[in-house]
């Protein structure tokens, strides 16, 4: 549970005072940010990897919307639903999904912010969530 | 060292072939090559080759012949024959071994591939969560290639429709029917920007090449093609690939650039020497990036390069003259050599409906797959 929330894998968030962040890790050698978090740095193939809080806020760096739905192994319960890479200023570009699906309202450079949503419920009929992104708010 | 030479081409035609197994299929294709080399299979001195989902090459030998030569299984994802090439390319060039086959072969289930994301160590989430999607890959590529280089979208359809169209005159082709560049943008969108026609499907088909010493070559052929070069390299830090849950905020060359420059450089071929070339065409986003990140053109330029009918089959600069990834389908093991076995048809004049005039001499094929890897060779008669 993060923030009373059932998620997809817990060790993808972080709780901090702004709210629920990526889990992603930072090398204390070279400085290079990963997402999820690992103990091995692939930039300077180093292994002083510490945890930290992803950005909870960036810009769309690229999109597109899945058309059909999946094979297994996915389990939401969408059969389309928008993609996209995040440009987490300093840190990384981190992909995820989108709360926007429609192309007109999709453009490369928009500011966007993190969003935890359900995309399926568990066998007890619980909404499960994982990590997202949309259109901030206060834009 | 010694230079190699490419004695003998077999393939199995790709697409669906039902009823027939991806080893029938690696067989026929062995059998061809060696047919075409003037050989028996007890001729050969090693074998190296691979499939993704349809067994085990080195069982191949139960049919071609149990001699005792040592074959090698080659499992390296859609590198899988690139990769039997460059160790057959090393085998020959080092003077371990005179004469060998590499085969590639494949038969895939209907649909899109469903990757277990643990196999690339990532975690079960990002498969549940609906991201483990190749085609999401080549649709956010694209659409990020577009907006920094402003060519118009219009020109994926044009792609597709060239791909059908010499796929159309190759009688080996999966998909032989012409299709509109209008019908090809309104189809359904798989992912923005890219229709279902602009990407090609896992398929079948086999590939067989027989290579030996050059300097040996003229005893099995009075057509040698040359392998100039065969050069293989995996992501940096830095790069955009495939099944990437992140990227790195700085941005390096992709395995295709790297993987195309050494591959000219072992030839000491300039890109502008190209006669006819094969790139990976997943779908057509990747073909229009693949032509600049391999040194063909440069970035931006694709567009009038196909407005001007230069990628055409009597253009300047031919590609994917037999129809690429979209009209032959992917069956992974068998889709680098492929590409080969198109550029020594070509190079040996022998392409029949779509050969490119005017007697070309040098070939180059490029494969780009997960989890972000290229395969390059250049060719020369």
């Amino acid at each position: 549970m993060i923030g009373n929330l059932r998620t997809v894998d817990d060790s993808l968030f972080i709780e901090t005072a702004e709210g629920v962040a990526l889990r992603g890790s930072r090398c204390a050698d070279c400085g290079a940010y990963t997402f999820p978090y690992q103990g091995g740095c692939p930039r300077c193939t180093g292994d002083s990897m510490i945890e930290v809080p992803l950005s909870r806020t960036g810009t769309l760096w690229s999109w597109t919307v899945q058309g059909f739905r999946p094979k297994p192994p996915y389990t939401g319960t969408a059969d389309s639903y928008g993609v996209g890479y995040v440009e987490l200023p300093g840190e990384l570009i981190v992909e995820a999904r989108l709360t926007e699906a429609d192309p007109e309202r999709l453009r490369i450079g928009m500011p966007v912010e993190l969003v935890l949503v359900p995309f399926r419920t568990d066998e007890s009929g619980v909404d499960v969530h994982t990590f997202a992104f949309g259109e901030a708010r206060h834009d | 060292m010694t230079d190699v030479a490419i004695v003998g081409i077999g393939m199995h035609r790709f697409g669906r072939t039902d009823g027939v197994s991806g080893r029938a299929q690696a067989v026929h294709a062995a059998r061809e090559a060696l047919r075409d080399a003037g050989l028996r299979f007890s001729d050969l001195r090693f074998g190296f080759g691979g499939s993704h989902s349809a067994g085990d090459a080195d069982t191949l030998v139960s049919e071609l012949g149990l001699t005792g030569l040592p074959f090698i299984n080659v499992a390296n994802g859609c590198a899988t024959g690139g990769s039997a090439l460059i160790a057959a390319d090393a085998a020959i060039r080092s003077g371990q071994h005179d004469l060998g086959i590499v085969i590639g072969f494949d038969k895939h289930p209907r649909g899109a591939f469903n990757t277990d994301p643990a196999e690339h160590g990532i975690g079960a989430w990002y498969g549940e969560t609906g991201l483990m999607v190749t085609t999401q890959f080549f649709g956010m590529k694209i659409q990020r290639y577009l907006h920094d280089t402003g060519i118009d979208p219009a020109v994926l359809a044009t792609i597709a429709e060239k791909a059908f169209r010499n796929g159309a005159r190759n009688p080996m082709a999966w998909r032989r029917k012409e299709i509109s560049a209008a019908e090809i943008a309104a189809a359904p969108m798989i992912s923005h920007p890219l229709t279902q026609y602009m990407y090609c499907s896992p398929g079948e088909g086999a590939v067989a090449l027989v290579l030996c010493r050059a300097d040996r070559a003229r005893e099995y052929t009075g057509r040698p093609v040359l392998l100039r070069s065969a050069a293989f390299r995996s992501r940096r830090y830095g790069s955009f690939e495939v099944f990437a849950p992140w990227l790195a905020a700085e941005r390096a060359d992709s395995p295709t650039v790297e993987a195309s420059r050494a591959a000219f450089e072992a030839a000491g071929i300039d890109p502008s020497e190209v006669d006819v070339a094969q790139v990976q065409d997943t779908e057509s986003g990747a073909e229009l990036m693949h032509l600049a990140e391999t040194g063909l053109c440069a970035h931006g330029e694709q567009e009038k390069l196909i407005a001007d009918g230069d990628t055409e089959l009597d253009g300047r600069l031919p590609v994917n003259t037999d129809g690429g990834c979209i009209a032959n389908g992917e069956p992974i093991g068998a889709s680098g050599l492929r590409q080969v076995y198109e550029n020594v048809l070509q190079l040996r004049g022998a392409a029949g409906a779509h050969q490119v005039p005017g007697e070309p001499r040098v070939g180059f094929t490029h494969v780009y797959g997960a989890p972000g890897i290229s395969a390059c060779t250049v060719l020369t008669r």
